[in-house]
């Protein structure tokens, strides 16, 4: 650790994260309950301000900070983007139904934190920082998830904490085994000290750190907590709890598969393979009698973690693995969003049926649905499909072939569970009258499905901006 | 000319959506007509401007995401001039059929408008990603079509046909990336990527990327054993979806046997083309003898479209057979498969709207339920009678044409497949007697029989109006094909060129 390159300035979403929930607690202790939307606003001025960083940052080369503890290139600035992005989606979710509430302001600060982690988990380029990171993107989700207080929230909550408790530990394990192994936490550093360290420590220790980061990313066998909390927790939070994490803990499987796991004597790309493998049959398998939409989208976000993690796999075998990685977290994000935005505007339909009826009632918001359950599905020309197919093509590259076949026989599979609520949805039937969910979540779907068509069409110069 | 070709449609359909709600019916449908009849003219004008030794014309190139090998390009070859002139004919003869009344008329037109694009663009487009956009675009078109105007169980074989053309798509897109894998520089570009034949001399990579494509296609034809989604599909559709499922979605497979597969594989498609052969074979008797079963109009019709796309199937087989004389019947067997596909398509198509002739007026497709129908409805016994006699292949009508080519064609190089499928002439014929002469003749039922309700009005103009074109069509290329003949050969010569490689 020579040269100490300290320079916060590197660092300035993460800074405004930081410094807008700070400032958010500070307000809402002293605001008026009536005024506390002043914090949300806060937060979407931060949310703004970090994307225009991190976009003015990337025109720069790329550069480490701290030492070489955080890295500054391509990952860590879509991982900004589409973070910050996905916050003020679910910023914009949450504004209406928890107005004027007791913890208006506590909501929004704990929605920061959590993204605060996950920035840091993918930026993370030694294993002390994503420690760190894995912590400040865990202990604020835990909250938000039981944030309703009755008891499927109470649940979801423990459930979440308990799994994610123990993988943290895990996970810490892993660390401190890596660290005797390698004498070293930074990456670069423990690249070269793996090679010739003892094949045991460093498989065992490798095993605990993925751990931790296949249950941030809601990944085969740290799933169990995802269908539990999202269909616990309220809509917008399980909007956050789906998304933002994971494309976290996503880019740094990326980043550890790349440097200092990938010459050392572990089998990494077999090991991630099998995640992704059983990630998307089982999602899907579980996914596919679901009524509850919300678990539904649980459900389908293990499987989608499944078809992400495709491109990790092959991560310096394959020219394409970065890149289809990191579009497909674009195109993942505003998609998964959509369809929750969706769920959000109608927080009274609880099950597929439910939605009966709704392209009569709501055009617009069912075709929004449809746009964004299809491009789930990976349906041309939705940003998804784009992603899929650069992701099969990194697999096929990097001799992962079986692999991709079987992502494509999951994807047809998860056609059937997307099409049993894009059904009702357009039969027409006297549905019952269901609450509105406001007028904000009907404009986030539509932004939302129409942001996941044009990301689609727009793919080649997003794509040439990643590689 | 061919982006606004594929494009105005959709375009239009997005329009129709933000019209208000209380537009009246009438002015959504003289909409409608007026752009597939403007489609039609401009696909004319397409015709007109292709030169006429062959060749690409009208080709449309653009960057779209150059990073992953996809490019925005378009043209029209002999192959894609019939089937685009088909999809304008059809879709015409759809928006003239609705004339009156469907149900929700506006969401209707807009989705078979957006059809159009998305038929349109499978047989212009020149890159494999634009392809697959739209092959996927038109199941999904498709889905809502069934699901949403269909009979009573039209929910579930709306699921099996998406759930079917979707596996089956998605085996075409790995297919796809196979082939942009092996090519180099990467492309999906389809233009470079036959003239590169990226897998010559690599027979297992050869073999797993046409065995990937090839079930993509045969799922969507569909031939045996991946036929089983059609029946249902075609039973609970409504009239022009129908009609446009049997008249231009399935030529989407067998297009892409000539347009991708044939000239992209050459050496695994001549490896592996007799499996393709006896498949053909396989799915013309089956077809025949299972509609020769049938007693519902409707499903019978969806059975024969099985046989008349497994000749379809036989001929591009056995156009692969190697040896010297044969080259002229193989070129034969090619435009006999291009013929057909455009043969087939106006006379399901045909076929397909007067079985919604029957349906609407006596609300079963049930054939013991009729009985001498021709007595109060001649113009509409003639024309179903017309249309039953084109379709078992009677010289002078376009069948002929298109059957004669491909048997002459295929005889040569594979005699025995080919004189087992000389007997699905014989069974279709003898399935469509036996069904007209139960519907139409025989003593007339009693006016308040079930399934008839008193008085059997004969066929209205609209209805007319839709059909009458197709058969005219049908004779016309049945008594001078030449028109058509002229457009197609230079093509089938080119492709089986690009096969001998």
């Amino acid at each position: 650790m020579t040269g100490m390159d300290e320079n916060p300035a590197a660092l300035l979403p993460e800074i405004l994260l930081a410094g807008g929930s700070v400032v958010g607690l500070l307000l809402g202790s002293w605001l008026p309950r009536t005024r506390q939307w002043v914090v949300a606003l806060v937060a979407a001025a931060v949310c703004v301000a970090g994307i225009v960083a991190a976009a003015v940052a990337s025109a720069g080369p790329d550069s480490t900070a701290f030492g070489g503890a955080f890295a500054v290139d391509a990952p860590t600035t879509t991982c900004r983007i589409a973070v910050l992005a996905g916050l003020l989606v679910v910023i914009g979710l949450g504004a209406g139904p928890l107005r004027a509430d007791p913890r208006e302001s506590e909501f929004h600060v704990l929605l920061q934190l959590g993204a605060l982690g996950a920035l840091v988990l993918a930026g993370a380029q030694d294993l002390l920082l994503l420690s760190a990171g894995y912590l400040l993107a865990s202990v604020p989700a835990y909250a938000l998830a039981g944030f309703r207080k009755d008891g499927p929230g109470t649940e979801a909550a423990l459930k979440f904490y308990v799994v994610g408790a123990f993988l943290g530990v895990l996970m810490l394990s892993g660390v401190t085994l890596l660290y005797a192994a390698g004498r070293a936490t930074g990456y670069p550093a423990l690249d070269a000290a793996l090679r010739d360290a003892p094949r045991g420590l460093v498989v065992v220790g490798a095993v605990g750190l993925l751990a931790g980061l296949l249950f941030k990313a809601g990944a085969v066998p740290a799933h169990f907590w995802v269908p539990d909390a999202v269909q616990g927790s309220a809509a917008p939070v399980a909007a956050f709890l789906t998304t933002l994490p994971k494309i976290g803990a996503l880019v740094a499987l990326g980043r550890l598969g790349a440097v200092p796991l990938a010459g050392g004597p572990l089998p990494w790309a077999a090991l991630i393979a099998v995640v992704s493998a059983a990630s998307m049959t089982l999602g899907n398998l579980g996914a596919f009698f679901q009524r509850d939409v919300k678990r539904l989208l649980g459900y389908s976000a293990i499987s989608q973690i499944g078809y992400l993690l495709l491109p990790v796999a092959v991560t310096g075998r394959a020219s394409l693995a970065q890149p289809a990685l990191l579009y497909y977290l674009f195109a993942y994000t505003v998609t998964n969003l959509g369809a929750f935005a969706v769920v959000c505007a109608l927080p009274d339909a609880r099950e597929t049926a439910d939605y009966r009826g709704l392209a009569r009632r709501r055009p617009l918001l069912a075709a929004s649905l449809v746009v964004c359950l299809l491009g789930l599905v990976g349906t041309p020309p939705t940003a998804v499909f784009l992603g899929k197919l650069e992701a099969f093509t990194a697999a096929f590259d990097g001799g992962h072939g079986r692999l991709a076949v079987l992502a494509a026989v999951n994807t047809v599979a998860s056609l059937f569970y997307y099409l049993r609520w894009i059904v009702p949805a357009v039969t027409p039937g006297a549905g019952g009258r269901l609450r509105d969910g406001g007028r904000g979540p009907r404009l986030l779907a539509c932004a939302t499905a129409a942001g996941s068509v044009v990301l689609g069409l727009v793919g080649g110069p997003v794509l040439a901006a990643l590689r | 000319m061919l982006t606004v070709l594929v494009l105005a449609p959709a375009a239009v359909a997005a329009l129709l959506l933000c019209l208000p709600r209380r537009t009246p019916a009438r002015v959504i449908r003289a909409v409608w007509l007026a752009v597939t009849a403007a489609e039609l003219g401009l696909t004319v004008a397409v015709r007109s401007g292709h030169p006429a030794g062959g060749g690409t014309s009208h080709e449309e190139r653009a960057r779209w995401i150059p990073s992953a090998g996809v490019g925005y390009h378009v043209g029209v070859d002999g192959l894609s001039l019939p089937l685009t002139a088909l999809t304008c004919v059809l879709f015409l003869a759809c928006a003239v059929y609705s004339l009156r009344g469907t149900r929700r008329t506006r969401e209707f037109a807009a989705l078979f408008l957006f059809l159009q694009t998305t038929c349109l663009g499978v047989f212009v487009s020149l890159d494999l990603i634009l392809f697959f956009v739209f092959f996927d675009l038109s199941i999904v078109a498709m889905y809502f079509v069934i699901a949403g105007w269909g009979h009573r169980d039209a929910g579930r074989a709306a699921l099996k046909f998406f759930l079917y053309t979707f596996v089956g798509s998605l085996a075409l897109l790995l297919g796809f990336i196979g082939l942009y894998l092996a090519a180099s520089p990467h492309t999906f570009d389809m233009v470079e990527l036959t003239r590169q034949n990226p897998l010559a001399g690599r027979a297992a990579y050869g073999g797993a990327v046409l065995l990937a494509i090839g079930v993509g296609l045969a799922v969507k034809t569909p031939t045996v054993p991946f036929h089983t989604w059609l029946p249902p599909a075609h039973t609970e559709a409504p009239t022009a979806g129908s009609a446009i499922l049997a008249g231009v979605l399935l030529k989407m497979g067998t297009y892409g046997f000539l347009r991708i597969a044939m000239p992209m594989l050459p050496d695994a498609w001549r490896r592996y083309a007799l499996v393709l052969v006896v498949v053909g074979v396989v799915s013309v008797l089956h077809g025949a003898l299972v509609a020769l079963a049938q007693t519902d109009f409707k499903r019978m019709i969806a059975y024969t479209s099985v046989t008349h796309m497994g000749y379809v199937v036989l001929a591009v087989g056995a156009a692969a057979a190697v040896g010297g004389d044969v080259a002229e019947a193989r070129s034969l067997a090619v435009t006999g498969a291009v013929t057909q596909m455009v043969s087939h398509g106006l006379l399901t198509g045909a076929l397909f709207l007067l079985a919604g002739v029957l349906y609407e007026r006596g609300r079963t497709y049930d054939m013991g339920a009729y009985s001498g129908v021709a007595g109060p409805a001649p113009v509409f016994a003639g024309l179903t009678g017309v249309a039953a006699f084109a379709s078992l292949g009677l010289p002078g009508f376009s069948g002929f044409i298109a059957e004669f080519q491909i048997f002459a064609g295929a005889l040569g190089p594979r005699p025995v497949a080919t004189g087992l499928s000389l007997f699905g002439i014989v069974l279709t014929a003898a399935l469509f007697l036996r069904a007209f002469q139960r519907v139409f003749l025989g003593p007339a039922a009693p006016s308040d029989a079930p399934g008839i309700p008193r008085g059997f009005t004969d066929i209205r103009l609209h209805e007319g109006l839709a059909v009458a074109p197709l058969l005219a069509l049908a004779v016309v290329l049945g008594v001078a094909p030449r028109f058509l003949l002229d457009l197609v050969e230079p093509a089938s010569r080119a492709v089986l060129g690009l096969l001998a490689r």
